[in-house]
């Protein structure tokens, strides 16, 4: 019989900025790791209070549900847009916008390219997983090529159906753009730094030193119809060779900052 | 204050401006696009918001955030650009929070052209978005007109939490007149308590328009709906000429109203009993008004700049107690006053059997005229 | 030497999704699978000595379900004062 020990203190419990709302997110989802890791933020930066968040269309349409702040929803891809609303009339808050792959790539490619050219001083995190979850496991615009989902059943053919699309690059070259990184959520370590990159996308928006974004390779086990497990290992062993970690745009200040 | 000579679109966005807007996101399109560069120029020297947005549909969505911030946020379009709007504005009502959407109309439908026609009022009137959902919408007829049912506009929005629209059409918006604008309104210091603005010392709020239950979306449809009939019963707004001895009722909105209005003074001087109905809430309708005069009047001419919307409106009203006639012009010609006093003439003299559809008469005669050169 | 680190999962959250037991590099995480929570998942416990309380499945818990504890030794908590 297992026994905690007499004199073990609490070093780690659920941050406060996440509402105590169970997630319907699928066993092993990654998104329940990035909504996490931001609301770790939002604790360690004391910034709850004043964030407002923009929720997506897409499997974290509820993300209002489950983080303890003001909350907005858009319509499908529109968060930057809208993020951008809300910003321009409280600048003094913060606002960041948290979208999949087709919330941001695809509909919203308008919207996330313009925001990001403005210098809109807002956080996006970007959650990255090669499919459309919530629609039941369409290709999307990061989808592999050669990756079977229902709309590419075959597999991704590039001659008919393109190429992925990154990202982080193709915003790293805004002039407006602060802070572009890339980070994965398949593992403790990287998971760490997912966590620091978050930090300071939000310090970028804290100094009004331009948009911020972090995108996040993430899985979907129950579309890429693998275990969690199995899920986390796709990730690290395809995506990551497709689309590098890394960091594309550090502002000096950013770079030059110690949390 | 004094009248000045003032161009419609800029007097448009100035009196936004005066009546609290503290945002607007906008895009260029003929003809509404000196409301977004007079909005360019003085919403920075005030310090408020101002984006060029990258489309309309940007631009809806930024009107969406910031109006869930409670602040008065609004865009101002063309028809096309109003067509690429009708996501947000559906999001926006559905999420209950206020905008103001001024569509200067345009001929069309498609690219059109950029000169002034009245072809949205279905778009406008009936919703235009996807759902249950109700806007009020104002028409103004002059430049003093759309001055005052701007600030108008923005009341309406934030009392009932609703879109408002203000449809006006190229020829409002491009007009010069002598008109007066209003001072300069104070801005609201407290957030209303449904706005979003950041949890400090309160409870965190969410603004969505997502109902997943569909029993959940059916309450939010009924409580739209007891609000629009509250709208109805309160809000309704017109104006009427010579109409108290009419045996004709001449009706229409906006710039065609107002060249019947010619039309009808031109006709009474000539002793024609002929009144003019001017409804100035599209949304909601004057359906009492349009009731009483089908019980006055022994026949009833719609004028408009479209193929007959609001003519289906008002033969509903008037449900076959009197005769309605239907004169328009299309896809951007504007209709002259001698045009009008034609048909008022020919009302009164040789009115229709009625053994045809008002649309199908008028556009035999229509048709009869522009081959006429008219 | 004698584990000092512990875990507590709260079933309100867990969905027994393993990447805790995975992840462990001591392996003493596993599924209950004499137990199902209210959502019909068998969640995640210790199932053997050996935890360090390094915190590893909380940072790899989609739900946010893990709570870390862990014993300071006093010659930590000498080295924290000093």
């Amino acid at each position: 019989m297992l026994t905690k020990p007499a004199d073990a203190e609490l070093i780690y419990q659920r941050p406060e900025s996440l509402s105590g709302v169970a997630t319907h997110y699928c066993p092993g989802c990654t998104h329940g790791i990035a909504h996490r890791l931001v609301a770790e933020v939002l604790d360690e930066m004391g910034i709850r209070e004043k964030t407002i968040g923009v929720a997506p269309v897409g499997c974290s349409v509820f993300a209002y549900k489950y983080f303890f702040s003001d909350y907005v929803e858009a319509a499908h891809g529109r968060a930057p847009a809208m993020a951008t609303g809300i910003k321009r009339v409280l600048p003094d808050r913060t606002i960041y916008t948290y979208q999949g792959d087709g919330d941001l790539a695809s509909i919203g490619m308008a919207e996330i390219m313009h925001a990001a050219a403005r210098g809109e001083n807002i956080t996006v995190i970007f959650i990255n997983n090669a499919i459309y979850g919530m629609t039941g496991g369409q290709m999307a615009p990061t989808t592999l090529p050669g990756m079977k989902t229902t709309s590419s059943p075959l597999g991704r053919d590039v001659e008919l159906a393109g190429f992925p699309i990154r990202m982080a690059e193709i915003l790293a070259n805004m002039d407006g753009a602060g802070y572009i990184v890339r980070r994965s959520l398949h593992n403790p370590a990287n998971i760490r730094k997912a966590k620091k990159a978050i930090r300071l996308a939000f310090e970028t928006q804290e100094r009004n030193l331009g948009f911020s974004m972090v995108e996040l390779l993430s899985s979907c086990p129950t579309n890429w119809k693998l275990t969690p497990n199995e899920a986390l290992k796709f990730v690290g062993e395809h995506m990551v060779p497709v689309f590098p970690l890394g960091d594309y745009k550090v502002i000096p200040e950013i770079a030059d900052l110690k949390v | 204050m004094a009248k000045h000579l003032l161009k419609g679109n800029e007097a448009f966005a100035e009196a936004a401006i005066r009546a609290g807007c503290e945002g607007f996101f906008g895009y260029p399109i003929t003809p509404s696009t000196e409301f977004l560069e007079h909005m360019a120029k003085r919403m920075p020297e005030l310090g408020r918001a101002f984006v060029q947005a990258e489309s309309e549909v940007a631009a809806i969505n930024m009107v969406y955030g910031a109006a869930c911030t409670g602040k008065r946020a609004m865009t101002a379009s063309s028809s096309p650009g109003i067509s690429l709007m009708m996501e947000g504005i559906s999001y926006i009502a559905g999420t209950e929070v206020p905008a103001v959407i001024i569509n200067v109309m345009r001929g069309g439908p498609g690219l059109g052209n950029i000169a002034p026609s009245q072809g949205d009022y279905f778009q406008m009137v009936k919703g235009g978005g996807h759902g249950d959902y109700f806007p009020i919408v104002l028409a103004p007829a002059s430049v003093q007109e759309a001055i005052d049912q701007i600030g108008l506009a923005f009341d309406l929005a934030d009392k009932y939490r609703s879109i408002v629209h203000v449809i006006a059409d190229g020829n409002i918006g491009q007009m010069m007149e002598p008109a007066e604008l209003p001072p300069m309104r104070e801005l609201r210091k407290e957030p209303p308590d449904w706005a979003v603005t950041g949890a400090r010392g309160r409870k965190p709020r969410f603004l969505s328009s997502i109902y997943i239950d569909p029993v959940d979306q059916e309450v939010t449809d009924i409580r739209l709906l007891r609000r629009w009939m509250e709208i109805e019963k309160h809000e309704v707004r017109y104006k009427e000429h010579f109409m108290k001895d009419a045996e004709i009722a001449v009706i229409g909105f906006g710039t065609a109203g107002r060249v019947a209005s010619s039309a009808v003074n031109l006709a009474r001087e000539e002793g024609i009993k002929v009144g003019l109905f001017r409804p100035i809430t599209l949304a909601p309708f004057p359906k009492k008004e349009v009731e009483t005069i089908s019980r006055q009047v022994k026949r009833i001419l719609v004028v408009e700049m479209n193929t007959g919307m609001m003519l289906e409106d008002i033969t509903n009203i008037v449900q076959g107690r009197v005769p309605v006639e239907f004169y328009g012009r299309l896809g951007g010609v504007t209709p002259f006053p001698d045009e009008i006093l034609d048909e008022i003439r020919r009302v009164r003299n040789n009115p229709s059997d009625n053994s045809k559809y008002a649309r199908e008469e008028w556009l035999d005669r229509l048709e009869n005229i522009i081959q006429g050169g008219g | 030497m004698p584990a000092y680190g512990w875990i507590e999962v709260n079933e309100r959250f867990c969905k027994g999704c393993e990447l805790c037991v995975e992840a462990c590099p001591k392996d003493v995480i596993g599924l209950d699978m004499e137990h199902l929570t209210s959502k019909g998942y068998h969640p995640a416990m210790l199932i053997a000595e050996g935890c360090t309380g390094c915190g590893i499945c909380a940072v790899i818990c989609p739900d946010a379900a893990i709570q870390v504890f862990r014993e300071i030794r006093k010659k930590d908590r000498v080295a924290v004062a000093a």
